[in-house]
């Protein structure tokens, strides 16, 4: 007797624990192994390129710290730069500092959410999550400080910064940068060589090199599959062209690369914040910038390497106090393209990982 | 630092290639005509002088009297970059060429200008809605919608 089978059609989210917010993926299964999946997403969607039409592009700064909420002060940045950009202004060299400092403090707290959630992913429930948090509580301490906010910071401000840092900051970022090494060794020697998570993770979702660059990847997800492709590098922003940083690649583009690229990245953010550190001169932290600031007739395009990728602002203005048209090039978004490829052959519990390792944030791909 | 290739003298290139198709061009960037933006897309990757092989970003501006779509794209071997454009006019019904053959990541993109702004994309293989549900009424995105 033959057993007459069927594909199975199964909707995991939108609201389940493991899609990172409110992601849905429509697989199609064949006994537990996926053979086509759809993503289906737009939960989240605000509508946030349409209201920016509606305010100044100072007020255009709050809606920003929505898109990628687990890393506000990257989309802070990248937004001021477009602004910046647009209407030509100068930043003051200590803000510019400070920028740097913040946003490379954001990579690593990103980081260590994308890496935690990834071993959540796994099925480490919730150790190597909590050791993640544990750090990241101190960076969120950091831009309390400056910010007075936890989670949505709105700390630049078009040519530089909403306020100069607390005296308490700097001792207590160099206190930071002196124990952070040794927590990411510790990680290393909970997590690299661990078997379960080599057996997990290792040759699974591979995102072969020419696919990467040709879903247009960027970020982690494209150095994984052996790109040498890092904005701070290859077209420098800011002041990233005064430090000296490597920009770790994977070689496979596996899930496992992917955790990697991002320990190493954390390093080689510390290395940037110690520089900067080391060099950040006193004076002025915002430019004398009018409060309706009115960029003259033309567009511009900014983009800045931000944790989840190339995070860009693309403004039209039209010399009115708000822009007449504000695109945003959301990493996480374009980086999904590939997951329907990435994920064919694979069992459900290997999807769940593969997604978790592309590390996306709802706020930003819907907008 | 990327260097952004001037508009004026790819448009001579094209030109040579391709005659009157470049409608306009600046120092910022390229207008071509949308019924030929594939073909000159096409040679803007293939050709080896230029090598674009990733695209940055698609972006849809409504300027009324027509759509403006912002093409983005750079090279990684020669690490510069263009900006092409391509408008049309036609608001009950405008339509241009798709580059999802030439760069899979206009793909979401070009779904969600069609999603938000109304324009399809003439040789997409999944044309349909993705932020928006299906059934809603309007292109939120256009100057008139709101």
């Amino acid at each position: 007797m033959v057993l007459k089978t069927e594909p199975f059609m199964l909707n995991i989210g939108p609201v389940h624990p493991s899609t990172h917010g409110v992601f849905r993926m429509r697989a199609t299964l064949d006994g537990e192994v996926i053979v086509d999946i759809e993503p289906v997403f737009g939960y989240l969607h605000r509508g946030i390129e349409k209201l920016a039409e509606e305010r100044t592009y100072t007020g255009i700064i709050p809606l920003t710290d929505r898109l990628d909420y687990l890393a506000s002060m990257s989309n802070n940045l990248a937004y001021v730069l477009s602004v910046e950009k647009l209407a030509k202004i100068q930043v003051p060299e200590r803000a510019e500092y400070l920028r740097v400092i913040m946003a490379e403090l954001q990579r690593i707290a990103s980081h260590l959410i994308a890496v935690g959630a990834f071993l959540n992913d796994c099925g480490a429930f919730f150790t190597p999550f909590l050791y993640m948090f544990r750090e990241r509580e101190k960076i969120v301490d950091l831009f309390e400080m400056v910010s007075g906010q936890r989670l949505l910071y709105n700390y630049m401000r078009i040519g530089g910064l909403s306020q100069d840092i607390p005296d308490e900051f700097l001792p207590a970022l160099d206190k930071f940068i002196q124990q952070m090494p040794g927590f990411i060794d510790e990680y290393d020697r909970l997590l690299a060589e661990n078997e379960l998570l080599l057996a997990r993770a290792k040759g699974v979702g591979i995102l072969p090199k020419e696919m990467a660059i040709d879903i247009c990847a960027s970020g982690p997800v494209l150095r994984a599959s052996g790109v040498q492709w890092d904005i701070r590098k290859v077209d420098p922003y800011s002041i990233y062209d005064r430090f000296e940083f490597d920009i770790p690649i994977g070689s496979a583009g596996d899930c496992y690369d992917r955790y990697r690229v991002r320990i190493e990245e954390m390093r080689q953010s510390l290395r940037i914040i110690k520089q900067a550190m080391e060099q950040i001169p006193p004076g002025e932290i915002r430019a004398k910038v009018l409060h309706l600031v009115r960029p003259p007739i033309g567009e511009a395009y900014a983009h800045i390497e931000a944790p989840k990728g190339e995070l860009g602002f693309y403004l039209v203005s039209d010399n009115s106090i708000a822009p007449y048209r504000c695109h945003i090039r959301a990493p996480s978004l374009i980086n999904l393209t590939a997951l329907r490829e990435m994920m064919i052959g694979w069992k459900v519990q290997d999807a769940i990982i593969i997604f978790g390792s592309i590390d996306i944030t709802m706020g930003e791909v819907d907008r | 630092m990327t260097v952004s290739l001037s508009g004026s003298e790819v448009a001579k290139q094209i030109a040579e290639r391709f005659p009157e198709v470049v409608s306009e061009a600046s120092d910022q960037a390229v207008v071509v005509k949308s019924e030929s933006l594939f073909e000159v897309t096409e040679y803007l990757k293939s050709n080896p002088g230029f090598d674009f092989d990733y695209l940055n970003y698609i972006a849809a501006v409504d300027y009324y009297d027509y759509f403006e779509l912002v093409y983005q794209m750079t090279s990684r071997e020669h690490n510069h970059s263009l900006i092409l454009k391509t408008r049309c006019c036609d608001r009950d019904k405008p339509t241009v060429p798709s580059v999802v053959s030439l760069w899979r990541g206009a793909d979401f993109q070009e779904r969600e200008i069609y999603d938000l702004m109304g324009i399809t994309f003439e040789g997409h293989p999944n044309l349909k809605r993705i932020v928006l549900w299906e059934g809603f009424e309007g292109y939120p995105l256009r100057k008139d919608y709101l």
